[in-house]
């Protein structure tokens, strides 16, 4: 038996092993794979051209933006999530900001009863019905909403629920800042 | 309304989990008996407002409240009522709920079966038990309430992932439950024993069943989880060591460890630290099991609802809980003293080397589980971490675990001639080696080396288990076999069949991938299939193509499958459902994934020998388990509270050591 100091030590091992763990668990958190930076990012927008969600004999696509910084939003219309943004971004849009939407996994009418009742934050939103767009821009779930610059380049790409939080630190900064290509 | 009710309910909840994790705990300190009688009043309550909630849940499925967002993401009104109900489950939420409630059973057994115990001690159980229960309580109420309303509601809902549409998931997700939350149990018992600094062969005795019986439950949940993944999702593999089974299966290895050393403690009072070490460590691997797959911290094809919030609660939570048990165990620990010692061959020596060994597997397993984290934040090589690494670690501890569990049951306590035992089971290890290198020439007409390993650990085992037994019959003056001794005999035998199973199906499966249309016929491992016919059917919340192929050997008819390439419109999901013949010696499966074009399909067709042992040898596992913890030297209560010393095996027969076993 070696002395008692010795042991004290040993019997601590399990709670500082837990510990390191925990530790690399927080970070983990932080890094959760959902919110990473998508390899977009800094990098050119994906061109798209889809139905018009009003107006299914319209198009709309990457051109009708091209020159304007604009935020393009992933709904739809049953997602909670999406709900949960959803006065936000009429805020936004009231106050200017163009955003362009992309209702995925979800059915026209349904679609347009939810925007009628709730309210338009879109300038347009294109109909992305076999999932073009939303594997193209790499899109894990809705909402997602990608802030896309004049040059076309994605600045930042958001998972979850936009809020006035994300839009000041996230957003607005990342309009100031020049694009940190990897 | 009723929504509001299960809500109420909750917090109801929640408020006595709180009284029964404070009061009894605090009267155990303070010596106060009014406080410590409230612990199973308060375990009652809880259990009756826990079930209410999820009566409530329940209810709201199968009556379509799509105005609950729960019920609106996860059930749709053409669902089948069956599935209705399952769907409680089917979802982050409602298996939360299904958490509290079954520890809240575990609690109410606990409370009731240590009436015979002292009420000091039994107070701190549950008091510890309160904590946990308080603890995910709260989290289901504060981060992932199933109640939530949704509003403006609509009149139809998501529909439940089509993946959980299956009779498996009907039993799966509450077996795996029952063995996940019952690590609480002796866990509790753990930090009783810890809180008391003392910790006798009793607290042992008292702590095997409960440790048994979660166990039980454990590996029979993690036998349908392979069951189900293997004809839902797997196309023929029946372990993906993916991190959602990894979570279920690391506490089911500490678990394994835990009963064997508890079988130390009890018989002999030594390997008391360890024991409670492990005890705390199994319940850790549970809480974060649920940590990792509630949390999204580590992708997995299992997707659940991902958020950070809910992933740094249960982070607080597995602080708190585990955290507070090892702070505990390194100032308590040491003095908890051993009463004997024990020589280099022995069962003791046996039983730790199993120990050892098991505890080795999980940690490189759980390294294995977690390297994508570490990757992250120490900038390590992006290597992929998959099945060759995990089927590596699991293998190279877990062989010799079987070599040596054969030897392991056959030595006697505290001392033993090793060239006896050496002597008593050459023949049986001949005989394996020999089996183990014949037999498969004689079925499958090859063999390789990994084979001859596999079979000889896999029939050594299952063969040492009955040595036993066998002894008994042909010596009519030996003492009758306990029924724990049973048990262990059973659960060992269990293994056995398990190794061979896996071995064989590892060693002799056949697997193709082929483009097949109507009309066409191929051969597969000495079977013929026949492609007769591509339909389109209709079911009640989907539609499918279907094939009709015909299962043929040497002409003869053996079956038709029909699997099926299914479309769930709701949730715009395709799945695939494979069509499987079976018999007790092999599998035929055949999946239809994709059209390729000009009527041709993507067919994947499986030979799987001997698949259904795998499962059938955990379900005898199990069974052993439920003999061992129902032995009746555990329904003594009056004689457990006298701490007698344990009369039986005294006298060893000749081979066969007559102490009950070391499950």
């Amino acid at each position: 038996m070696s002395s008692n100091r010795a042991n004290a030590w040993r019997f601590a091992i399990p709670a500082i092993v837990l510990g390191v763990l925990a530790a690399f668990f927080l970070r983990g958190l932080m890094l959760d794979p959902a919110y990473y930076e998508s390899p977009l990012v800094c990098q050119a927008a994906p061109e798209f051209s889809l139905p018009d969600l009003a107006d299914a004999s319209r198009r709309v696509g990457t051109a009708d933006f091209a020159g304007r910084t604009v935020l393009l939003n992933v709904w739809n219309s049953w997602c909670a999530p999406c709900r949960e943004e959803h006065p936000f971004l009429l805020e936004l849009a009231a106050s200017g900001v163009p955003i362009y939407g992309i209702n995925w996994d979800d059915e026209r009418d349904k679609a347009l009863a939810w925007l009628h009742t709730a309210g338009n934050p879109f300038v347009a939103s294109a109909v992305d019905e076999v999932g073009e767009v939303a594997v193209a821009y790499g899109v894990y779930g809705y909402p997602e909403t990608f802030l896309i610059d004049g040059d076309g380049t994605i600045l930042v790409k958001h998972f979850g629920p936009l809020t006035p939080e994300d839009w000041s630190g996230k957003m607005l900064p990342a309009m100031e800042a020049e694009c940190a290509v990897d | 309304m009723i929504p509001e009710l299960g809500q109420f309910a909750l917090v109801l909840a929640v408020c006595l989990s709180l009284c029964q994790a404070a009061l009894p705990l605090a009267g155990s300190f303070t010596g106060r008996n009014d406080l410590m009688q409230l612990a199973r009043p308060a375990a009652a309550g809880q259990f009756v407002f826990v079930g209410l909630a999820f009566a409530v849940l329940a209810y709201l499925f199968l009556t379509d409240d799509f105005s609950v967002e729960f019920v609106f993401l996860n059930s749709n009104s053409d669902l089948p009522s069956a599935y209705k109900f399952t769907a409680v489950w089917g979802g982050h939420e409602g298996s939360l709920l299904l958490w509290s409630l079954m520890l809240a059973g575990w609690t109410l057994a606990v409370a009731f079966a240590s009436r015979s115990q002292p009420l000091e001690f039994s107070s701190r159980v549950l008091g510890v038990l309160g904590i946990v229960s308080s603890g995910i309580l709260l989290f289901t109420l504060l981060t992932s309430n199933p109640f939530q309303r949704l509003l403006p509601y609509f009149p139809e809902g998501r529909d439940l992932n089509p993946l959980l549409q299956d009779p498996g998931m009907v039993v799966h997700p509450p077996m795996l439950y029952l063995g996940y939350v019952g690590m609480s149990v002796p866990f509790a018992f753990a930090v009783a024993a810890l809180l008391a600094g003392r910790l006798d062969r009793n607290w042992a005795r008292w702590t095997r069943p409960w440790t048994i019986g979660a166990w039980l439950f454990l590996t029979c949940g993690i036998a349908l989880g392979s069951w189900w993944a293997y004809y839902e999702v797997g196309w023929g593999g029946w372990w993906f060591w993916d991190p959602v089974e990894n979570a279920s299966f690391l506490p089911w290895l500490m678990a394994t460890a835990l009963v064997h050393s508890l079988a130390v403690t009890e018989r002999r009072g030594i390997f008391k630290s360890w024991t409670v070490l492990l005890a705390i460590s199994a319940f850790t691997l549970s809480l974060l099991g649920t940590f990792l797959v509630r949390s999204g911290v580590i992708q997995s094809v299992h997707s659940f609802a991902n958020d950070p919030a809910r992933g740094l609660f249960i982070l607080g939570l597995l602080l708190l809980i585990s955290g507070g048990a090892f702070v505990l165990y390194a100032l308590r620990a040491a003095s908890l003293e051993s009463e004997g010692g024990f020589h280099p061959v022995s069962r003791e020596s046996f039983l730790l080397a199993n120990n050892v060994l098991l505890v080795v597997a999980t940690a490189l397993i759980l390294l294995g589980t977690l390297y994508p984290l570490f990757v992250d934040a120490l900038n390590l090589p992006e290597v992929s971490i998959g099945e060759p690494y995990f089927n590596f670690v699991f293998l190279l501890p877990m062989l010799p675990l079987g070599v040596l569990l054969g030897f392991g049951m056959h030595a006697a306590w505290q001392k033993m001639s090793g060239r006896k035992l050496l002597r008593q089971l050459f023949w049986p290890l001949a005989v394996s080696i020999a089996l183990a290198l014949v037999l498969p020439f004689i079925f499958f007409g090859t063999n390789s080396f990994m084979t001859v390993v596999g079979l000889a650990t896999g029939i050594w085992v299952g063969f040492s288990s009955f040595l036993m037994p066998l002894g008994r019959l042909f010596n009519a003056e030996a003492v009758r076999l306990s029924r724990a001794q049973w048990g262990m005999c059973i659960a060992h035998f269990g293994v056995g069949v398990f190794i061979i199973a896996a071995t064989v199906t590892s060693g002799y499966s056949v697997e193709q991938d082929v483009a097949a249309r109507e009309g066409q016929q191929w051969q597969l491992a000495g079977y013929e299939l026949d492609f007769r016919e591509l339909r389109r059917i209709e079911g009640q919340n989907f539609t499918a193509d279907e094939a009709e192929i015909e299962v043929r050997r040497d002409g003869r008819y053996v079956a038709t499958l029909r699997p099926q390439r299914r479309d769930y419109p709701v949730r715009e999901v395709v799945m695939t459902e494979s069509a499987i013949d079976a018999n007790p010696f092999r599998d035929v499966l055949i999946a239809l994934s994709d059209s390729v074009g000009d009527g041709a399909w993507a067919v994947h067709a499986r030979y799987k020998p001997l698949i259904r042992f795998v499962w059938i040898g955990c379900v005898i596992m199990a069974l052993g388990g439920l003999l061992a913890a129902t032995d009746s030297r555990y329904r003594r209560p009056k004689e457990l509270r006298a701490g007698v010393k344990p009369t039986e095996g005294a006298k060893p027969a000749v081979g066969v050591p007559a102490e009950e076993g070391g499950r």
